[in-house]
Parts: structure tokens; C-alpha cells; sequence
């Protein structure tokens, strides 16, 4: 091992190359720094200090999401200082605005009470939104603190529900920016940033306006980048639970570009659609039709049945009838009129497999070459 | 395709998304990047504000992403040719080409060199209306990088002279020595999610499975086989423009048509269905009933992506996995089984225990996907060619060779658009899409949000006309050319250019395709849907 880059963390010696900053290096090495504000390939802002670590001989406790790996750097990752100094951050990000899940209040001996008011709050019955799903609700019972030491800071800012796809729950915001950097570092949509001062800081769209009446052209990147319940899908929002779902890894369906994505189903319907974070093309990002757009899978107006046209109109038909139906007048028209008669017009939408077969059928069948698909680009 | 199968021998994206961001400059045409692809225009705004990329953008609209452009050239509808060549004519000119890359690379140039010739920028902004100092600037943008990539969509094939603009800018590209380095290339987006895949698999009147010719007597002799079946044809079959036009005259019997909406899509609309009407029997197999599926003999309903397993290949010729989440609806199949299921009832059997077989199959007919396999693409998908199992697969073509060995230019001179505005039709109208919708809008606007951001056929209109023709925002007009009318809601927007108007295709209720002209690019068959004549007036 060169001598010349080498860190120790918590006991262990490990390399690292010039430019990486101590969390770089940790997550190289399966060694876990909570970050809450950190957005993988942004620019770190060492905004929510989460992932603050010690390293001997520093003055203060270092972000190591902006620390630069040095030279022979002794760093601890879980020292009491650093638990400390978590627990300290999570307490006050706790307090600050509308935590209402249990690790705010479940030492609450007024239980009715805190009920009674999370409803207020979120006018549902329901616990937050993201219950479950929640980076700093996993912190809290990792460092097992609630948010009570404090008194509450309201937040002045209702939530916006003025859009089809995105409820913005400024309560629950805990400004760490990432979905600012979503928008504006990731997707470059610079529809988002940060407005107002000290305590009143708020994620503002162009001059304070809804989203629907800004720039935003609702990728939901800043959705998926949210760590809290501060933006969710609308349809999401109380209906699906992470624990309810199972999500499964396809390809978007919609444009050319092929998006990996997780669809989310929930009962045998899909209710939520997800980028799948680090493999190409998209690297987690997605656009609306292929994040929202996903509602014509269970539309009512589907084809269900094999329908036959009689005396102009449809009847339903079984795949039996239907099929025959089809082979002889595909026979009858070959027979009478050969394979120039036809036509087959495949798909750009259908998959490979169903392209290959499609030709194959138009040529080996109906022994013409006259497939083609109506999507010339 | 064809435009870059002529230059190069092939004709898909030559680079990779991930690419773009590598790219010095970026030239984008015809492509209305931030609607259509919008994970890919994130690419190319991340390049300009993070790396220090140049964009260069020729587009007529005042689309989202000129606010990124540092060259934005406003050509006239229909004349990409003459811009493309007036930037070689200053690239020759001022000896800015890569003369190795055209020496040991290339065939051709002496006679672009003279083809260009004339193309002064003087001469060039006569025709295009672009500023001859911007066509310039422009040129020594474009030939100042070590990498410059093109990215170019509908905008430039949809022209009669769609072929000859694709094969402008591969001149362009290989003049600069832009072919197979990273963050160079030519690059067509593709449409729809799986247009890329439909080429691949044959699904093209000429091509069998990854572009073996048709009229090949070897290539008939060893699909036969493959297929255990004799007496295939070895004639080029109909493209589906021809289709149309001969089911209109009775010599075309019959159509199957799997997953497309012609009625919808298609250029000229009214001919169109009059000729599907005019068939004797007609097979439809989609996931709604659809405009086109209203005048079927026989609909069968069929599973949705998310219903089946299978693959897909995107635009940079990955081939990706698709996975069944959710069951299909009532009774509907997944197509290939619907189709096996015809076969086998005419006599001839076609049996996948799934699409794992199917794919099995292709791979030992289709030379460029033979070293694939569901277990390689499992967690990332692989760039086709990948001849070998052991193949990486490939991301940047043309890095040694193309596949014709010596890429050639094409000397290629300005043809006007088909149709010219006159005083019966005094403006230009030209089609594309919303971000918002897809296509003939089957899928999106069963959801409500999008329907709800993007609800309706509008025209698209410059302030400028508006007042010319005394028109108000949010009126209803009727939009008149030589083949129909339509009516619609005027949106005036300063996205507009003055003289052009603009409608999206996706709503079949006011078909901006029963405007357009059917005139055809001859070599791809792709139709003049960018440009036709019109007429606006306030809806009686
Ligand atoms: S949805 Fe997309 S564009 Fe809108 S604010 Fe979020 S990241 Fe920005
Ligand atoms: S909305 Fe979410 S991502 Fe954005 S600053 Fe607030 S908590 Fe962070
Ligand atoms: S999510 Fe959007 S950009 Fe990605 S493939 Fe789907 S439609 Fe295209």
C-alpha cells in the first residue's frame, strides 16, 4: 500500500486517491457515515452536518462528505463526540416543523392528545405520509432520541396541493436542499431554490409561486431525493406504504431513452414508480410521463376480451373463436389472392421478442416481406 | 435510417447517452430535446453548465433548450441541407477538417468540396434566413472541438429530404473526424421506447433480424432453415406508406397491425382511413381500442409492458430487460402468443415455453445480438454488436472502421420542401410533441395529471401572426391546408416563429396528421409531416 494515501478510520488503514473526500473513501469500504443532505455526483453542501466524523487533531468535528481524505487523518466515524453531536441535530431537526411519527412523540403521555393533533395537522388519520420511509426517522431510532426536549417551531407555510402529481408539506421540509440539487445539479430544470432567511427559509419555485406555475416540468427528481415526507406523490401520499408494496425492475415504456425503473405494485395494480438509482442510461432520474404516467395500465378502458365485428358492430368472443377467425381469413385471402395481399405493421412499442415474431410470422406464414412498423425515428 | 446506413453502414446512435456529457460541443437539430427526451436533455444541460460544453442548437422554435444554446441558429422550415453545407463550406474554407481522419477514414470529399462550394454563408442565409456571420460562428464552434457530438430526432428525418439532412450531418461529423471517439458521434434519438428494437428484430420491409438484407439469396437460404420453412419471398415487401396507397387501390387485402394507431399517426388522415376501410379484413392487436382498432374485423387484446417479461433495446442500442409486475387485464395475451397462436392455426407451429426462448432464437439468427443472453443483461443492459457470450458489447461504434469499411460523403445539394406557402395558404405548419403526451396519446392520457397539464390540441402561435390575423389567445381556430381542417385552441407563445405554426399530433379529436402531407422521403419512406401549408382563420 503507498504510504504516500492512506487514512485510517476507526482502526482500519485505507487507501484513497487525491480529490475524494473522507465519506468517498468510508463508502468505498462499506464503512456507514449517515448523510441526509448528501446527493450522490452533486456537489456536496455539508448543509445538514449529519455526517459530521472526528478526526484527531481537528479543532471542530468535520463534514466528511466535504472533508478532503489527508494524508495519515485518524477519523472516527462513531466516537462519543460525533454521537453526540448527531444526537444534538436530530433533536432540533425533530422539533423544527411537523415530525409527528413516533420517535417524535412516543414517550408522549398525552398518546390521545398527540393524535388528535397529528390529524389536525395532516388533516388524514392517518401517521406521516412517509412513515416507514423516512431517512430521518431511521436516524432517530438509530440514535434513539425524540424531538420533545424542544418546543415545537411551527411553520408558517401550508402545504401545496395545487398540482396533479406533487404534494409539497413545507411542515415536514427539513431544508437540506437535495431536492434543489436534484432540479437544478441533476435534471437542470433550475425550477427550485432557496428563498427567505434564517428560520423562514423555504424551497421556493420561481417567486414563491406553486409549482405548476413555475418552470417545473414535474421529473419528480426532487421526490425520489427527498428524505423526509416534505414531497410525495399526490396518489402516494397515505394510500401506498413502502411495506405494502413490491417493487419490480423494468424498462420505461414510453421514449427511446429505455429509463430503468422499479414499478411499485400493490395489490396486483401499480401505485408509484421509482428510478432505479446507479445503473445507466438514467441513473435514477425519470421524466413525467414515465414517473406519473403510468395510470393507463389499470385504465378501465383496457381490452379485456377477443371481439368480433358483426353487422358493424363488436361482440366478445372467446381467444377460440377469434383466432380461428382470423387463420381463415388470413387462408382464404392467401389462397385466393397470394402473399402480396398482405400486410403486417409490427410494433416499436411491443418488445424484441414480439418484433422477432411478428416478422417471422409475416415471412415464414404469410411468406411475404411486407412487415413494417408506423415509427420511422 | 437510412441516411446514416448509407454513410456508414449502419444506422443507429453511434455513442452512448453518457457520452454526451463528455462532448466539447453539442450540436442538437431537430429535436425538441427537454419534451421528447428528457433524461437525455438533462445530459446535454449538465454538460453545458458543469463541463464547460458549447451547444450549438438549429431549431426554428424557441424550444426549452435554446435558453442553454451559445449558437442558436433559426433556419427556415425545410432547409437544413443548405445550413449544414454552408457550415462545411467555412469548415473547408478556413482548412478547419481533420485531414487524417478524411484521408484514412473516408471516401468522397473531393466531391463534397465541390458540392459545398457554392454554399456560401451569403448564399446560405438567402435560403435558411440564418445570419451568415452565425452559420460562421457556428462552423468554427463545431469544428474547434476535439469532440463534438450531433444529436438529431423527427425534426430531420420527417422532411421529403429527411435522407439527404441525416447524411449532411454525417458529412459534418466525419469532416471533423467527430466518428468514434467518446463523446463524438452522430445520434438519432429515437421516439418511441423500442423503435430501435422493431429495426433490429426485421421489423422492416427489406431486413431480416439485425439488418441482413431480404433480397440476399444466402440470407433466404439460412432463415429458411432457421426456420424450417421453404418458398419465403426474396422481394423487398411494402413499407408501410406503401401499404396505405395500396389498400386504397385493392390490391392490398388485408392488414394485421400489432400495437400502432395509424389512424392517428399517419401522415394525410383522411386517405388513410379510407383506405383501411377498404380492406377486406382487418386484424387489430393492441392494449385499447383504439381510432384505428374501430375498424377492425377482429380486436385482440394484448398484455402491456408491464404485464410481460421481454427486452427492449433504447436509443444507444441497449438491449434492457422488461419485467412482468402486474397480471394482464381479463383475457388479454402477451403478442407473441397471439401471434404463435395464428401460425400454429394456419399450419405451420411456432412454440416458446416463454419470451426467454424467444430471445434465445433471435440470438442464434441475429449475428450483432448472438453474444446476449437475459442472465448478461440482468442488472445493465449491453450496446449491441455483441457477437460473442464473452463480448463487453459495444458502446461507440465505428472506432477503428465502419462497417462498409470507408465511411462516405455524400455530396448532396438543396432541394426546397414539397409544398411552398402561397396566398391560399399563407403559413407553415409544422407538427411534433408534447412533453406531457406520447404519440397518439393511447397510454398518457389515460392519466389524469398528464391529461390535466397538457389537455388538449392547441396551435402554436408567434404574437406577431396573432395580430396579423387578428387572433386571440385561447380562441378557437379552424386550421385549414390542401387535405383537411382541424379546429383547435390558439396558444400564441413566443416559442413560435413568425410565419409557422405549430400543433402536437397526440389528439385524435383534432388530428394535426389530417393537415400534413404525404409527400415521401424516397429512399426511407418517411413523410413530410415537419412542413405544409396552411391556413388560419377564427373558427366560424
Ligand atoms: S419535479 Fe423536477 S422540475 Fe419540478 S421541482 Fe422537482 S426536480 Fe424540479
Ligand atoms: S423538500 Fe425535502 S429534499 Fe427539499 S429541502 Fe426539504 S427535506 Fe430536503
Ligand atoms: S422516463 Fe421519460 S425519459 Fe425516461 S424512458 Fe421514460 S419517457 Fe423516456
Amino acid at each position: 500500500m503507498d504510504p504516500e494515501n492512506t487514512l485510517t478510520i476507526n482502526g482500519n488503514i485505507l487507501p484513497f486517491s487525491p480529490g475524494e473526500t473522507i465519506l468517498d473513501v468510508a463508502r468505498e469500504h462499506d464503512i456507514d457515515i449517515p448523510t441526509l443532505c448528501h446527493l450522490k455526483d452533486a456537489t456536496p453542501t455539508g448543509e445538514c452536518r449529519i455526517c459530521v466524523v472526528e478526526v484527531e487533531g481537528a479543532r471542530s468535528l468535520l463534514t466528511a462528505c466535504t472533508a478532503p481524505a489527508g494524508n495519515g487523518m485518524v477519523v472516527y466515524t462513531e466516537s462519543h463526540k460525533v454521537v453526540e453531536s448527531r444526537k444534538m441535530l436530530l433533536k432540533l431537526l425533530l422539533a423544527s416543523g411537523n415530525h409527528n411519527c413516533a420517535a417524535r412523540g412516543s414517550d408522549d403521555r398525552d398518546w390521545t392528545r398527540f393524535q388528535l393533533d397529528v390529524h389536525a395537522d395532516d388533516s388524514s388519520p392517518e401517521l406521516c405520509p412517509t412513515w416507514g420511509d423516512c431517512r430521518l426517522q431511521d436516524l432517530a431510532y438509530r440514535y434513539q432520541v425524540t424531538g420533545e426536549q424542544f418546543p415545537r417551531t411551527d411553520v408558517p407555510y401550508p402545504m401545496e396541493t395545487v398540482n396533479p402529481f406533487i404534494v409539497r408539506d413545507f411542515s415536514r421540509c427539513i431544508k437540506c436542499g437535495r431536492c434543489i440539487q436534484a432540479c437544478c445539479d441533476v435534471q437542470v430544470n433550475n425550477a427550485i431554490s432557496f428563498g427567505y432567511r434564517g428560520a423562514d427559509a423555504k424551497v421556493v419555485a420561481a417567486g414563491d409561486r406553486p409549482l405548476k406555475d413555475s418552470d417545473c416540468v414535474f421529473c419528480g427528481e426532487c421526490v425520489q431525493a427527498c428524505p423526509v415526507a416534505a414531497l410525495v406523490e399526490k396518489d402516494v401520499r397515505y394510500h401506498v406504504r413502502p411495506w405494502e408494496t413490491k417493487k419490480v425492475r423494468t424498462t420505461c415504456s414510453y421514449c427511446g431513452v429505455g429509463c430503468q425503473l422499479y414499478l411499485h405494485v400493490k395489490d396486483g395494480r401499480v401505485v408509484k414508480v421509482t428510478g432505479v438509482e446507479d445503473v445507466a442510461p438514467n441513473y435514477g432520474s425519470l421524466c413525467v410521463k414515465g414517473r406519473f404516467g403510468f395510470n393507463f395500465i389499470a385504465s378501465p378502458d383496457r381490452l379485456t376480451t377477443p371481439l368480433i365485428k358483426e353487422n358493424g358492430e363488436f361482440r366478445e368472443a372467446s381467444w377460440d373463436e377469434a383466432l380461428d377467425k382470423v387463420a381463415e381469413n388470413f387462408t382464404r385471402i392467401k389462397n385466393d389472392h397470394g402473399p402480396d395481399a398482405f400486410g403486417v405493421l409490427t410494433s416499436a412499442r411491443i418488445s424484441n421478442e414480439e418484433n422477432y415474431i411478428a416478422q417471422k410470422f409475416t415471412r415464414a406464414v404469410l411468406k411475404t416481406n411486407s412487415v413494417d412498423h408506423c415509427a420511422r425515428l | 435510417m437510412a441516411g446514416l446506413a448509407a454513410a456508414f453502414g449502419s444506422g443507429a446512435m453511434t455513442n452512448t447517452i453518457a457520452d454526451i456529457e463528455e462532448a466539447e460541443v453539442i450540436l442538437i437539430t431537430g429535436s425538441n430535446t427537454t419534451e421528447n427526451h428528457p433524461v437525455i436533455s438533462s445530459f446535454v444541460k449538465r454538460a453545458v453548465k458543469f463541463r464547460g460544453a458549447r451547444l450549438i442548437l438549429a431549431d426554428p422554435r424557441r424550444i426549452k433548450i435554446a435558453a442553454f444554446a451559445h449558437k442558436w441558429l433559426r433556419q427556415n422550415l425545410g432547409t437544413d441541407v443548405a445550413w449544414i453545407n454552408g457550415m462545411m463550406h467555412v469548415i473547408i474554407k478556413e482548412d478547419l477538417h481533420d485531414k487524417t481522419f478524411v484521408e484514412e477514414r473516408t471516401e468522397g470529399f473531393e466531391e463534397l468540396k465541390a458540392m459545398v462550394e457554392k454554399f456560401t454563408p451569403e448564399y446560405v442565409e438567402e435560403i435558411t434566413g440564418i445570419p451568415a456571420q452565425d452559420i460562421v460562428d457556428a462552423a468554427r464552434m463545431y469544428a474547434s472541438a476535439e469532440k463534438a457530438s450531433i444529436l438529431y430526432c423527427m425534426g430531420i428525418t420527417q422532411h421529403i429530404t429527411g435522407t439527404d439532412n441525416v447524411k449532411s450531418l454525417a458529412n459534418l461529423a466525419m469532416l471533423c473526424g467527430n466518428m468514434g471517439i467518446r463523446g463524438g458521434g452522430v445520434n438519432p434519438l429515437r421516439g418511441q421506447n423500442n423503435v430501435q428494437g422493431a429495426c433490429d428484430m426485421g421489423g422492416l420491409p427489406n431486413v431480416y433480424t439485425a439488418y441482413q438484407p431480404v433480397n440476399n439469396p444466402d440470407n433466404v437460404a439460412k432463415m429458411e432453415k432457421a426456420w424450417g420453412v421453404t418458398g419465403m419471398s426474396d422481394k423487398v415487401g411494402l413499407k408501410v406508406t406503401d401499404m396505405i396507397p395500396k389498400a386504397h387501390g385493392g390490391e392490398l387485402k388485408s392488414l394485421y397491425i400489432i400495437g400502432e394507431n395509424p389512424l392517428v399517426s399517419d401522415p394525410d388522415l383522411n386517405h388513410a382511413e379510407a383506405s383501411i376501410k377498404n380492406l377486406d379484413f382487418l386484424v387489430v392487436q393492441d392494449i385499447f381500442m383504439t381510432e384505428t382498432a374501430q375498424l377492425a374485423d377482429v380486436v385482440l387484446p394484448s398484455a402491456c409492458f408491464a404485464e410481460k417479461d421481454g427486452t427492449f433495446s433504447n436509443t444507444e442500442r441497449r438491449v434492457q430487460q422488461i419485467r412482468k409486475a402486474v397480471e394482464p387485464p381479463g383475457e388479454a395475451w402477451d403478442d407473441w402468443k397471439i401471434t404463435c397462436e395464428i401460425a400454429k392455426r394456419m399450419g405451420y407451429t411456432m412454440d416458446y415455453a416463454d419470451s426467454e426462448a424467444i430471445f434465445r432464437e433471435i440470438t442464434e439468427v441475429t449475428p450483432s445480438y448472438a453474444g446476449l443472453s437475459y442472465d448478461r443483461i440482468d442488472v445493465e443492459g449491453l450496446h449491441w454488436p455483441c457477437p460473442t457470450p464473452d463480448h463487453p458489447g459495444t458502446p461507440i461504434l465505428h472506432s477503428t472502421q465502419f462497417p462498409k469499411g470507408k465511411g462516405t460523403f455524400h455530396a448532396i445539394d438543396f432541394i426546397p420542401p414539397a409544398e411552398r406557402a402561397d396566398d391560399d395558404y399563407p403559413m407553415y405548419l409544422t407538427t411534433g410533441r408534447v412533453l406531457y403526451q406520447y404519440h397518439t396519446g393511447t397510454m398518457t392520457r389515460k392519466t389524469d395529471g398528464l391529461n390535466e397539464r397538457a389537455p388538449g390540441s392547441f396551435v402554436e402561435i408567434s404574437p406577431q401572426d396573432a395580430d396579423k390575423f387578428d387572433i386571440e389567445d385561447g380562441a378557437t381556430v379552424t386550421v385549414a391546408s390542401r387535405r383537411g381542417e382541424i379546429q383547435a385552441q390558439v396558444q400564441i407563445s413566443d416559442k413560435a416563429v413568425t410565419g409557422t405554426v405549430f400543433i402536437p399530433f397526440h389528439y385524435a379529436e383534432a388530428a394535426a396528421n389530417k393537415l400534413t402531407n404525404a409527400a415521401l422521403d424516397p429512399v426511407s419512406g418517411i413523410p413530410e409531416y415537419k412542413v405544409c401549408a396552411v391556413r388560419v382563420s377564427k373558427a366560424a
